[in-house]
């Protein structure tokens, strides 16, 4: 009795060891290898995900604002591919990416400062970390790049660069740690395969409070403010549709069968979406346009976002349905009856898609519904439940965060431009350049 | 003398030429313009945004000629323009002084 006692506590731990360290020990040099075929494609998404802001994002927009403002969002979208990919090297992918110690559940640590200790051999899963912490740059350059959108036609230039430093400091990177970094949200569970909460929900609710704190502009609703080239904004939205199965079927970070079914759920529910704006529009106007379908496409890709590494083909059709849907009746009804201008419709379209689309996460996810199975003991319920608390994590974090820094700048050297160059157009009083030249 | 000022429907242009050609005409010119009559404009929708635009696309052609043409002019223009449906257009009869050539210096019906 006395003898079992005293051994039990010495033979566990020996146990336990052996259980740890013997997969490690058999499987170690496996996993510092670098497979080509997972790498080959992973170079090929990170170059897609570039492709969606610069010319994709950045042609979308370029159409949707008037003739003299064309150059100020292209100008925005290229500054912030340049500016981000250097705070993404010197500390974001740091603070986004390592461990963080003691503060792990909030934020990452230091030791990748400037990208520190990333060599031509450092792997990361299968693939060189080199790619990885690319691929990664990609979507810490169009997230801030959708918050343009917002504030288009009006914000000085300078403002802009501030705004997106500090937002992508204090709020990309902390939330990107919270679900992807194992920060607090990733040891909740919730699933978020793509960018539902960190990209979409994130840069939508930052642009709503951009939209608000920065007021409407000079005119608007009253004046007449139409899209000046559509042809833009419909090349600028495919090539979206194209990147994008970078963005979703990259985020398996391998080549396998559940980037192949993101690629396929991405598909699907864009379809579905885009369809699904279309004859919306057509039933309210009694005309179909191709600005009602591009943004349609927009809104599915958006919402299949979070889902595209769990759910299943036709859950993917209910998903693009449903965040087409309600991005419509948000972009084309409650904006105008709230009457805040979010000029080109980030909340409207990320932020509302990404909702919908990061709640039925947790809902098509399920293997009865065709997804991919939740976690073991988890029931759809409570996936949901926790679904629904990041967002409102990304909501009120982003939200809040956003806005102080907004009143910041606004307090000292000013978000908006004059009235006079407002008229004039962003082009010439920001730029000193005109986009046509006829 | 007579100066013919037609406004038509843009796509009536290449037929209103013609027509024009056939009986003799040696020269017309063309404008671009706006404007709104009995059609009123169209309504633009984007995403849920509606427009009113009041001034609708038209073409103005001119056409200077001798008084015993312009019965025929108003035929040729107002036969090939019509649509039968609203917004065809308008056809404005001015005199005309003078008209001068100015390679030659040819005045009247011989600068026509």
């Amino acid at each position: 009795m006395v003898k079992s006692l005293r051994t039990q506590p010495l033979i566990r731990p020996l146990l336990a060891a052996l259980l740890t360290f013997a997969p490690l020990l058999a499987f170690g040099q496996e996993e510092a290898v670098i497979d080509s075929g997972d790498t080959a494609w992973m170079l090929t998404a990170t170059a897609l995900v570039l492709f969606m802001t610069i010319p994709g994002l950045s042609l979308f927009y370029a159409g949707l604002v008037r003739a003299k403002n064309v150059l100020s969002v292209l100008m925005q979208c290229f500054a912030i591919t340049a500016a981000m990919s250097l705070l993404w090297a010197i500390y974001g992918y740091s603070l986004a990416f390592t461990d963080g110690g003691s503060t792990q559940s909030f934020i990452g640590g230091l030791d990748k400062l400037f990208l520190a200790g990333m060599t031509v051999d450092s792997i990361q899963g299968t693939i060189p970390e080199s790619v990885y912490m690319t691929f990664q740059m990609t979507f810490a350059i169009i997230t801030p790049a959708l918050i343009v959108g917002a504030f288009a036609e009006r914000m000085k230039f300078s403002a802009m660069l501030i705004f997106m430093a500090l937002w992508f400091t204090l709020v990309y990177v902390p939330i990107w740690h919270w679900v992807w970094g194992g920060g607090w949200i990733a040891e909740m569970g919730a699933l978020d395969f793509a960018g539902g909460t960190v990209v979409h929900i994130n840069a939508g609710i930052a642009a709503l409070m951009a939209a608000l704190v920065l007021g409407k502009r000079k005119g608007y609703p009253g004046t007449a403010m139409p899209p000046h080239n559509l042809g833009l904004t419909v090349i600028g939205a495919s090539m979206l549709w194209v990147g994008w199965f970078g963005f979703n079927a990259g985020s398996e970070l391998a080549a396998d069968g559940t980037a192949g079914m993101a690629m396929t759920v991405t598909q699907l529910a864009t379809a579905t979406a885009a369809l699904t704006w279309m004859f919306a529009e057509w039933i309210n106007h009694g005309k179909p346009s191709v600005l009602g379908i591009a943004t349609g496409a927009v809104a599915g890709l958006v919402a299949i976002t979070p889902a595209s590494g769990t759910a299943g083909p036709m859950g993917a059709i209910m998903i693009g349905f449903a965040g087409a849907l309600f991005a419509f009746i948000a972009s084309t009804k409650v904006k105008r009856w709230l009457g805040y201008d979010d000029s080109l419709d980030v909340w409207g379209v990320h932020g509302v898609a990404g909702i919908v689309g990061a709640i039925l996460t947790g809902v098509f996810a399920d293997v009865s519904l065709g997804g991919s199975g939740l976690a073991e003991g988890v029931t759809m319920g409570g996936q949901v439940w926790v679904q629904f608390l990041s967002v409102m994590a990304t909501l009120v974090y982003g939200g809040l965060v956003s806005l102080i820094i907004l009143l910041i700048i606004k307090a000292t050297i000013g978000l908006r431009v004059t009235e006079e160059q407002e008229t004039e157009g962003l082009d010439l009083s920001q730029h000193d350049e005109r986009g046509y030249i006829l | 003398m007579k100066l013919v000022a037609a406004v038509i429907k843009p796509f009536k242009l290449d037929d209103v030429r013609e027509a024009l050609g056939d009986i003799g005409v040696s020269g017309i010119t063309v404008i671009e313009v706006k404007g709104f009559g009995r059609q009123k404009g169209h309504t633009e929708l984007y995403r849920g945004a509606e427009y009113v635009v009041d001034f609708l696309p038209k073409i103005k052609v001119e056409i200077a000629v001798d008084d015993d043409m312009v019965d025929k002019v108003i035929e040729a223009i107002s036969a090939a323009a019509r649509t039968g449906k609203i917004g065809d257009g308008k056809i404005f009869v001015f005199d005309l002084k003078q008209v001068i050539r100015i390679r030659t210096g040819e005045t009247g019906s011989d600068a026509l």
